[in-house]
């Protein structure tokens, strides 16, 4: 825990809805390390993904603090929190969420254009080969199977070489087989740009190729099991 | 067809919520034609139930150059229980002011006391008029229009002088009862006694006058018999019969024309709510996919299912029709003060079934056309799309009977629409131009798209990412490209070509024109009176030319012996009396289109030249005998030549020209042009006029500016109407943006998650608004060009200049529209967390 990249102190959600305002999560406090692999469990509804989102940026906590690379992700703008993504994370979705609009390679280079790098699709081009999708590139998502989609995703959020990797159920739609070469690509991300990643998962067994997996329920931490791969 | 209803029933249970642009765009349409069709119906009705006022009496008989003879007077006060008499003609009013005199063109109606028989005049300060005209120490009286006393800077008192004779101005002539019957007038009302203007020497023998003769008729009274009776007996005496049946013309031609021009280009209007209509069926069928291919797996057939949606937009077009109906209907209502103020006619507003069920007829024959497309779709949804995401599957083009069934009621829409205008002409030129705009917009919807595929692609946008990210939108699936050039395009080119032709007119009209035409006409010039005026004129140094020609007037009556309407029908040429001359050099042999004109010394019998394309346009050839009647005689010419005409130049122009030896004896005036430098013409006026007061000076200028007036109306008209189709474009442009909304939502979302800032994503939206905007703009720019090149080089025969201001502003306009709508539905998806909207979708 000496250099943590994440850390949540009494984090809490709490969201204003038509039947009033319901409390996503309580007082959530947790560190995860540079290089960790943790896995995000617990039953539906237990506010693994609304963790995950508070982590990335994408919701804002209503209490306590999360650091990320030592910024306080509650206290920055919608702008300026748009730009720390941009420059140190990395975000995969169970519906992949591509922009139906562009091809792969436009798709993977968005990141890369947003942050300037003047090589965005070069870049974008190599990511897409390490995918094993290059032969893909001008295709658009609805030309595409869902695991490709993945995997154009995967190529999307990687291809900044971000320090976080935040990855909300990833195989949640695709079948076993697929889902297991999707995992094999996000830990082979992991390990080739050293980032540290947070899976939200149902899977027991992607959660064992984990370093730690915390489950919560109820949007509390219930149990934190170090090392679960081991 | 029962299930279908069922069905149908059903899904309508969710309520209409989705089809407010639907609606509004259907609403919008009807709303509009059954407006201007409910005002146009109100002024006929007007006019109809006002005819006698209008007219002045149940009937009028019309003769020029002469008062009627005894036969005439014993035939109306046969058939008439009373009879008034009155002179028009054009003269000018002069008034000494301490800076010398003050003249003024005026339209003069001489009346004696039996005036008006129907209706009352109006004057201020309030007194009859009989009053108002008679003789107060040794001073007859006169009445004018607060415009001429204005323009003369008079008071009530002042004296002021008609030809010879002295009038004092006891009032202001607030209402005449049957001023809109005498159709275009250069000058403002004078109305004096007819004893007033024995004195004036202004109807000497061959000055231009008209009498009219108002007859009240008995109770009862068979019109048609009494109008052939008269034409019967009077006809070849140049006899103009008029009644109550139709008491303007020349106003229930305009309102005619015009209403149904409106109506036309509220057919554009009805066009862009189609496109909206469309875009809105379309969209609530892709989202009943799933509800279709679930129908499908439980055996519903295509024909159920086609049935069961054509019946839910059918009773979204049975309220959409209403609702524009019911808006049509009672905007003109609401609006009545304001309307009947602007008009100078009487108008009956009511609710009349007529213009209602025609703008229905229209709105249902459009919706019907523009959602059988997207309805005949539903065929091609597969039951396989349930387990599988068909939004890759393209949708190809419906079965051909459908496209046949689309072009059958495109068909009828068209013959409908030139049926009820009553002017194929316009009518054909219009529905063509809004089809031929819809294509090249379609075309360019295509092109754009294409284009910004392509331009997305392109290595040199590499970097930009908002442009490339709204290239990718504006060309990818789901693009709003087609809905917005479409609907925002063709308002904005019927709005642009509204703005050439108007602006084009008015250049020729105002700019161009005075250049080339004569600076005063001068008419009702005596022959003893023609030597000193040509040499005031031709010595003044400031006179560039002076051009003169005997004047008289005449009806053309027969061709070939056979009454003249019957033969060539309601040509211009033929309606009312028309300038004729006589000439005893033949002009230049380029002018001379065919024949040969008669040796100077010519003394045969009478021959005519005719203005070659009004001559065939009539179908004359050489050698036809055509009579004219000048004058109450009849004088039958053979056709001898046919000359070129420029009217173009406002210079003297004659469609007739007979020999000098055919017109002797006959008395007669002259008109004269005169080209003079603008600083001199007012120098010119004075010693005309001061020397002898019966010729009548018309400065060009002042005429033209009086067209330029009725121009600007007609063009303000129009530009509502093209208004109409604009709102309607702006409504679907709203319903594509709020359409589109949706994605927008996500793509801001996945892209903030991906880094980008709000900015980035503003720009993002606000180049794809602009994009469609200004592309809408371009293409109503070409097309408005097109119409008003059209418009300007086959109807108005003259030169077309593009008009870049107006242009401008259209692009502009069109941009902004779209920028406004597009920002306006950018606003939540800029303010959406992305988590919510992301895990929304998951």
């Amino acid at each position: 825990m000496a250099n943590p990249i994440l850390s949540l102190s009494e984090a809490a959600l709490s969201l204003d809805g038509n039947a009033g305002r319901v409390d996503i999560l309580h007082g959530i406090s947790l560190s995860i390390d540079k290089g960790e692999t943790v896995g995000l469990v617990g039953p539906s509804g237990s506010g693994k993904s609304s963790l995950l989102m508070l982590m990335g940026g994408l919701e804002r906590a209503t209490g306590g603090q999360v650091l990320a690379l030592d910024h306080d992700l509650t206290s920055l703008s919608e702008d300026q929190l748009a730009r720390f993504r941009r420059q140190h994370m990395g975000v995969v979705f169970q519906s992949f969420h591509l922009i139906p609009t562009m091809t792969a390679l436009e798709n993977v280079a968005t990141p890369l254009e947003l942050a300037g790098h003047r090589d965005a699709f070069e870049r974008a081009e190599a990511e897409l080969d390490a995918v094993g999708l290059a032969h893909r590139a001008d295709h658009y998502p609805s030309q595409m199977s869902g695991g490709e989609q993945q995997r154009v995703a995967l190529a999307r959020a990687a291809a900044p070489r971000p320090s976080i990797l935040l990855a909300d159920e990833p195989t949640g739609n695709l079948d076993e087989t697929t889902g297991a070469q999707i995992m094999d690509l996000l830990l082979g991300l992991r390990d080739k740009y050293g980032s540290t990643l947070v899976l939200v998962t149902h899977s027991r067994e992607l959660a064992t190729r984990c370093d730690r997996v915390i489950r919560l329920r109820d949007g509390r931490i219930d149990d934190t099991d170090m090392k679960a791969a081991e | 067809m029962r299930m279908a209803w069922r069905i149908a029933r059903r899904e309508l249970r969710g309520g209409i919520r989705g089809f407010r642009i639907f609606l509004a765009c259907l609403a919008l349409g009807v709303a509009a034609i059954a407006a201007v069709g409910t005002v146009r119906q109100s002024i006929e009705e007007g006019l109809a139930r006002e005819g006698a006022v209008i007219l002045g009496g149940d009937a009028e008989m019309e003769f020029t150059y002469r008062f009627a003879s005894e036969d005439e007077r014993s035939h109306m006060a046969h058939i008439a229980e009373a009879v008034s008499e009155t002179v028009d003609f054009r003269s000018m009013a002069v008034m000494d002011a301490e800076d010398g005199p003050e003249r003024a063109l005026t339209q003069i109606r001489g009346v004696d006391g039996a005036y008006p028989l129907y209706g009352s005049v109006a004057l201020g300060p309030e007194m009859p008029l009989a009053e108002a005209l008679e003789q107060q120490d040794g001073r007859y009286g006169a009445v004018m229009q607060q415009v001429l006393i204005d323009r003369m800077g008079m008071e009530i008192g002042d004296i002021f002088r008609l030809g010879t004779q002295e009038f004092e101005l006891r009032a202001a002539l607030l209402i005449e009862p049957d001023g809109a019957s005498g159709g275009f007038s250069l000058g403002p009302r004078t109305i004096v006694s007819l004893a007033g203007l024995e004195g004036t020497g202004l109807l000497e023998p061959g000055t231009l006058f008209n009498t009219e003769y108002r007859l009240r008729l008995p109770q009862g009274a068979d019109l048609a018999a009494l109008e052939d009776e008269a034409e019967q007996l009077f006809r070849d005496q140049g006899m103009r019969w008029q009644d109550a049946r139709n008491g303007a013309p020349g106003v229930q031609r305009f309102v005619e024309r015009i209403g149904a021009f409106l109506v036309l280009v509220g057919l554009a209007g009805l066009a862009v709510g189609g496109v909206g209509v469309s875009s809105a069926v379309r969209a609530y069928l892709e989202g009943k996919v799933t509800t279709i291919a679930t129908l499908k797996t439980l055996g519903a057939s295509s024909g159920t299912i086609l049935a069961a949606y054509f019946l839910q937009i059918g009773v979204l077009t049975l309220i959409g029709l209403a609702l524009g109906l019911m808006l049509g209907a009672l905007a003109p209502l609401a609006l009545f003060p304001i309307i009947s103020a602007q008009l100078p006619v009487p108008v009956a507003f009511s609710l009349y079934p007529a213009p209602l069920a025609e703008a229905a007829l229209y709105g249902a024959l459009t919706a019907l056309i523009f959602t059988l497309l997207p309805l005949a779709r539903t065929e091609q949804v597969r039951a396989a799309s349930l387990f599988r995401d068909a939004g890759g599957a393209s949708m190809t083009w419906p079965r051909l009977p459908y496209l046949l069934v689309i072009g059958f009621l495109a068909i009828g829409l068209s013959a409908a629409a030139i049926g009820f205008s009553g002017t194929t002409f316009l009518a054909t030129w219009t529905i063509g131009g809004i089809l031929g705009a819809l294509l090249l917009l379609a075309l360019a919807a295509w092109a754009i798209k294409s284009l910004a595929r392509r331009l997305g692609k392109s290595r040199a946008l590499r970097g930009h990412t908002a442009l490339r990210l709204a290239l990718g939108s504006v060309g990818g699936r789901g693009s709003e490209a087609a809905s917005v050039v479409l609907s925002l395009g063709l308002g904005l080119s019927v709005l642009a070509a509204v703005g050439q032709i108007d602006s084009n007119l008015r250049a020729a009209i105002q700019a161009d024109l005075p250049d080339v035409a004569p600076s005063y006409f001068f008419v009702d010039i005596q022959t003893d009176q023609l030597q000193p005026f040509l040499d005031r004129v031709e010595a003044d140094p400031a006179v560039s030319r002076v051009e003169t020609a005997p004047m008289l007037r005449g009806v053309v009556t027969q061709i070939n012996g056979q009454p003249a309407r019957e033969v060539a029908g309601n040509h211009w040429v033929l309606r009312g009396d028309r300038g004729v001359t006589y000439s005893t050099t033949a002009p230049p042999a380029d002018q001379i289109t065919q024949g040969q004109w008669w040796p100077d010394d010519y003394s045969g019998p009478p021959l005519m030249a005719f203005a070659a394309e009004e001559a065939t346009e009539i179908g004359l050839s050489l050698g036809d005998e055509i009579t004219v009647n000048i004058l109450g005689r009849d004088i039958t010419a053979r056709l001898a030549a046919f000359r070129e005409v420029d009217f173009s130049n406002a210079g003297i122009g004659f469609v007739l020209t007979l020999n000098e030896a055919a017109l002797a004896g006959a008395p007669h005036t002259h008109i004269a042009t005169v080209y003079a430098e603008q600083e001199a013409e007012a120098a010119i006026l004075r010693d005309v006029a001061g020397d002898a007061p019966n010729i009548t000076a018309i400065r060009v200028r002042d005429a033209l500016d009086n067209v330029a007036d009725a121009l600007r109306g007609i063009a303000a008209a129009t530009s509502y109407g093209a208004l109409a189709t604009l709102i309607t474009g702006f409504v679907v442009l709203i319903g594509a943006a709020a359409a589109g909304e949706r994605a927008r939502v996500f793509e801001a979302a996945v892209l903030k998650t991906l880094g980008a800032v709000r900015g980035t994503v503003l720009a993002s939206f606000a180049i794809r608004s602009a994009i469609l905007g200004g592309a809408a703009g371009l293409v109503a720019i070409a097309t408005g060009a097109l119409g008003g090149w059209a418009v300007m080089t086959f109807v108005m025969e003259t030169t077309y200049r593009f008009e870049p201001v107006s242009a401008f502003a259209i692009v502009i306009g069109g941009a902004l529209a779209t920028l406004i709508a597009g920002l306006a539905f950018a606003l939540r998806p800029l303010a959406a967390r992305p988590a919510r909207i992301l895990r929304a979708r998951e």
